[in-house]
């Protein structure tokens, strides 16, 4: 079932685009050029015509699964439906070919998108100010350290050099922290789920410039004692850090700002709607409380005497962490999404993806190990530790989901619960589609017991089977070799 | 207000009872009391769809866009034409609705395009390997500069001033929190000055980094800089418009070590700044170091070819704080744009694209210095774009050109000090002859 590599299609001499002839005086190369800077031979690009890279492109995409084929469970990552008009509005030429070097006053409509988002964004979250420049959410983190260094710094506390991180956290947290010079101090899980206050106690010093947490936790658990764990990190000096990632719980009914959070970043591929592209683009700003509104990223969008301006007179601000002021169509599709939900449609969005997550664990939790008995949010870890011992493991179980037309859940992380799968349903899905999925679910864990075998050969139905990641290692082959490079 | 979301209120309360729950505030009585909202959030009502569609098209509205206005602005963000069939490729759902593919088996499509794209970066830059992207031209060099520094165990980044100021405010801003030093080399007639840049370096040092063309269009002497870098035993970063490989030699020719640059110029539209892609290519013995996403091909049971995430030990997810670097969403979808915009233009269309840029750049460039208002700044070589001094201050020239449906080049003295009145002018193929005859009337008389 393998298609063919692009290379492999073309003949030579064959177009697929059609370009204006040149209409100015020609001149040749070499006159323009030093010949010592000039190409010898042409790139081995493909040579198709446009019907055979469509026809390329187009069979390559039926080999791929997305929301829109169905349901996604994929914990972490919300991948709830995205509404077609956004596309549209967020393709319109009107911001599609606005050039980021044009002068304030040829943007205004950009200007205000982007102001306007900033504000919505910031009463969401409970902060003062947000900025849109990072491009998805590790990038958030990072700028999100940096403004809490900068503020410690500015403090004269540059000892404060750790940062507190939870065991059960995305792997993108602690990176993020190495990337700002912070050492990690990883901090326990107890067995509801919850940091241990003690613990936090413990750890905090003067050293440490605070901590970093999801919250919900991805566990899909809700930080039962986080107003006393916001107490023990403020009360020694240190700042609450809010990792935004599960934002998709919570939206007008609590805040991060008001549970005493003070940066934030949020996923907009995730909660706001917007589609992850195969792995990206996304989007990912920082928010922060008022106090920490001055080192955000410059420049900043201002509204003053009439007219939406960029600002890069911040004195205290990180400064860039990126080119222009960030991924702006994806920006504009969270941002229509959030003038199409409203106050009233956002918080039906939390409560009726909590809902789901609930329906759908409480329909598997005789079936599967559940590690934390609790009410989840928006999204619940199950372990396949029982279906281990059978010799049949959570990737099995994975695959096998496959043959029966879903996507698996994420699997293996967090990395605290063994065999973990992790589900997120999103508030998008129906009654029906939990239930047959819950059926699915049920039935590979049948086939666990009765069939071991059939569930660790899967998947059958895929276009491809299960791959040799180790060998892709051992004798890595990132590129296509053009055949005549083969012969050198 | 139906929120997107399938399930009936009635539906919902089904649900809720047959978990045994009364209401759906139950489902949240982990929240303590004292921090939930006890108000609605302060939004704007909500709009339906068609209200929605007429507010973003009033919000359109009020911007100039390259549609309408004959554009010679660059300065690191390009319009270039992008062929009608790149959009109806990334507009299929199966592609811009997937998430990352970590389950090979049902993501063949995203990492096929993935291994093409890894395989076309390559190419056009004279590499070995590529990643599946970074998110922008400028955490490219940033990112590349962190490698450097792992790879060299130095901590000290000599930097050209030719390279775009916003990729070197972004190193900046990364360099203060990481550790890394960063030192500028000043450039002399528009190119890095290469016995200047040979004093910044002493044992400390980790990486040269340069851009090619650089930010003021010209061509750099890069095997010059490649060499110096080769003599101190330290790496090249060398940052490219990958349009300019069409006719330019290949970076890896030259001897950079790591390539990036910025590929919005490959089938994505300028969108105000992003989303944008940048790419990111090495030596093969430095794959180890690349930060994000690789994509290999292997087998599976029954010997088909497939692809699949790999290197994976160097990432986030694994490594954690030892990664290579934080990332883990890219900019996948315009990866994917640049691929279909790259297998559309093929092995001559890229040639005739950097052609005609090259051609209607000095055919612009010609027009402007036979004015008495502008006069050549530089003498190099340059690719699409030029810089021109102007008699006239340009913050006005470009007020009053753009009431003529022009925009304007790029005002060097923001950036540079030293060029004040320095105009930087992007020139693509998308320009035609009279477009360009009639900027350089429309800037004369305005002046
Ligand atoms: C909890 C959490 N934090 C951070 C991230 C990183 O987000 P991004 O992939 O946008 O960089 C993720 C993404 O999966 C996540 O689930």
């Amino acid at each position: 079932m393998s298609q063919r590599l692009i290379f492999e299609v073309g003949k030579p001499g064959r177009k697929g685009h059609s370009l204006p002839r040149c209409d100015v005086p020609v001149r040749g190369i070499e006159e323009i050029v030093p010949e010592e800077y000039l190409r010898s031979s042409d790139p081995e690009l493909p040579q198709v015509s446009e019907v055979d890279a469509i026809r390329h492109f187009t069979a390559l995409s039926r080999l791929n699964y997305g929301v829109d084929n169905g349901f996604y469970p994929l914990g972490s990552c919300t991948m709830k439906y995205n509404p077609k008009i956004n596309e549209d509005v967020s393709r319109l030429a009107g911001f599609s070919g606005v050039h980021p070097a044009l002068l304030d006053c040829a943007v205004q409509g950009c200007l205000e998108l982007l102001y306007r988002t900033d504000l919505l964004l910031a009463e969401i979250t409970g902060m003062a100010r947000v900025s849109l420049q990072p491009a998805a959410g590790a990038h958030g983190e990072l700028s999100g350290l940096m403004i809490m260094r900068a503020n410690h710094e500015q403090n004269k506390e540059e000892q404060r050099k750790k940062i507190i991180i939870p065991d059960t956290a995305h792997g993108t947290n602690p990176a993020s922290a190495a990337m700002v010079g912070y050492e990690v101090i990883e901090v326990k899980t107890d067995s509801r789920g919850n940091i241990d206050p003690a613990e936090l106690r413990q750890l905090m010093s003067e050293e440490v410039a605070g901590l970093m947490l999801t919250n919900p936790s991805t566990l899909g658990l809700f930080e039962e004692n986080i107003i006393e764990v916001a107490e023990i990190v403020h009360d020694s000096g240190g700042l609450l850090y809010y990792d935004g990632a599960n934002l998709n719980a919570i939206m007008g009914i609590t805040r991060p700002g008001d549970m005493g959070f003070d940066i934030v970043h949020l996923n907009l591929h995730k909660t706001f709607s917007t589609p992850h592209g195969g792995g990206g683009p996304g989007s990912g700003p920082v928010g922060v409380k008022k106090e920490l509104v001055p080192f955000l990223p410059t420049p900043v969008i201002q509204y003053r005497n009439g007219q939406y301006m960029r600002d890069y007179e911040q004195p205290l601000s990180i400064g860039q962490v990126k080119s222009f002021y960030g991924n702006f169509a994806v920006v504009a599709k969270a941002y229509a999404y959030i003038m199409s939900m409203g106050a009233k449609g956002l918080r039906n969005v939390s409560k009726t993806a909590v809902l789901n997550a609930n329906y759908l664990m409480n329909k598997l939790k005789e079936h599967f190990y559940l590690p934390y008995e609790r009410t989840c949010m928006h999204e619940f870890v199950l372990s396949g530790q029982t279906q281990k011992e059978k010799g049949v493991s959570t990737l099995d179980m994975a695959k096998r989901m496959m043959d029966y037309g879903f996507h698996p859940p994420t699997v293996y992380f967090p990395l605290i619960v063994k065999e973990a799968m992790m589900f997120e349903p999103t508030e998008t899905e129906n009654r029906e589609v939990l239930d047959e999925v819950a059926e699915i679910l049920i039935r590979i864990a049948r086939e666990v017991e009765e069939s071991p075998e059939l569930v660790k050969g899967a998947p059958y139905r895929t276009p491809i089977g299960r791959l040799d990641e180790v060998k892709a290692v051992r004798e890595p082959i990132l590129k296509w070799t053009p055949p005549r490079k083969n012969n050198e | 207000m139906f929120g997107y979301m399938s399930g009936t209120d009635s539906e919902k309360k089904t649900m809720l009872t047959e978990m045994g729950y009364q209401s759906m505030d139950q489902l949240f009585h982990d929240i303590p009391a004292k921090v939930r909202l006890i108000r609605d959030l302060e939004l704007p009502t909500s709009l339906s769809e068609m209200e929605l569609a007429g507010h973003m098209k009033a919000l359109a509205k009020r911007n100039v866009t390259t549609e309408e206005y004959s554009c010679f602005l660059g300065a690191g963000a390009y319009d270039h034409y992008i062929p009608s069939a790149v959009d109806h490729i990334i507009s299929r759902s199966e592609f811009y609705t997937a998430y990352t593919p970590y389950q090979p088996e049902v993501s063949q499509g995203t990492l096929q395009a993935i291994f093409e794209y890894q395989t076309m970066v390559c190419e056009l830059t004279g590499m070995d390997v590529a990643n599946a992207s970074v998110y922008d031209g400028a955490t490219a060099i940033a990112e590349a500069a962190n490698m450097a520094g792992r790879i060299t165990r130095n901590k000290e980044i000599v930097i050209s001033r030719t390279v775009n100021p916003q990729y070197r405010k972004t190193m900046h801003t990364y360099a203060r929190f990481n550790g890394q030093r960063i030192v500028e080399a000043d450039y002399q007639k528009g190119a890095t000055d290469v016995a200047e840049l040979e004093s910044k370096i002493n044992s400390e040092t980790a990486v040269i980094i340069i851009q090619n063309p650089n930010f003021f269009g010209a061509i750099e002497n890069v095997k010059e800089i490649a060499a110096l870098a080769a003599k101190h035993n330290i790496l090249l970063i060398t940052s490219v418009d990958p349009i300019s490989l069409g006719v330019l030699k290949p970076p890896g020719e030259l001897g950079a070590d790591i390539v990036v640059g910025e590929g919005q110029s490959m089938g994505n539209p300028l969108n105000f700044g992003g989303p944008y892609l940048g790419f990111f290519a090495a030596k093969e013995k430095y794959l180890r170091q690349m930060p994000g996403r690789i994509v290999g091909q292997t087998v599976d049971g029954k010997g088909n070819t497939g692809f699949v995430l790999t290197m994976q030990t160097r990432e986030q997810h694994i490594r954690r704080e030892k990664a290579t670097s934080n990332i883990c969403s890219n900019q996948a979808l315009n990866a994917l744009a640049a691929t279909v915009y790259l297998t559309l233009m093929g092995k001559q269309g890229l040639r005739e694209v950097a052609s005609l840029c090259l051609q209607k750049a000095h055919y612009a460039y010609s027009k402007l210095t036979e004015t008495t208002i502008f006069t050549p700044c530089f003498p190099q070589p340059f690719f699409k774009e030029f810089i021109v001094k102007s008699r006239y201050p340009l913050n006005e020239l470009n007020h009053k050109l753009l009431k003529h449906g022009i925009i304007g080049g790029y005002d060097l003295g923001s950036d540079y000090p030293e060029l004040e009145n320095c105009w930087l002018l992007a020139v693509t193929e998308k320009r035609g002859r009279e477009e360009i005859d009639l900027m350089v009337k429309k800037a004369v008389e305005t002046a």
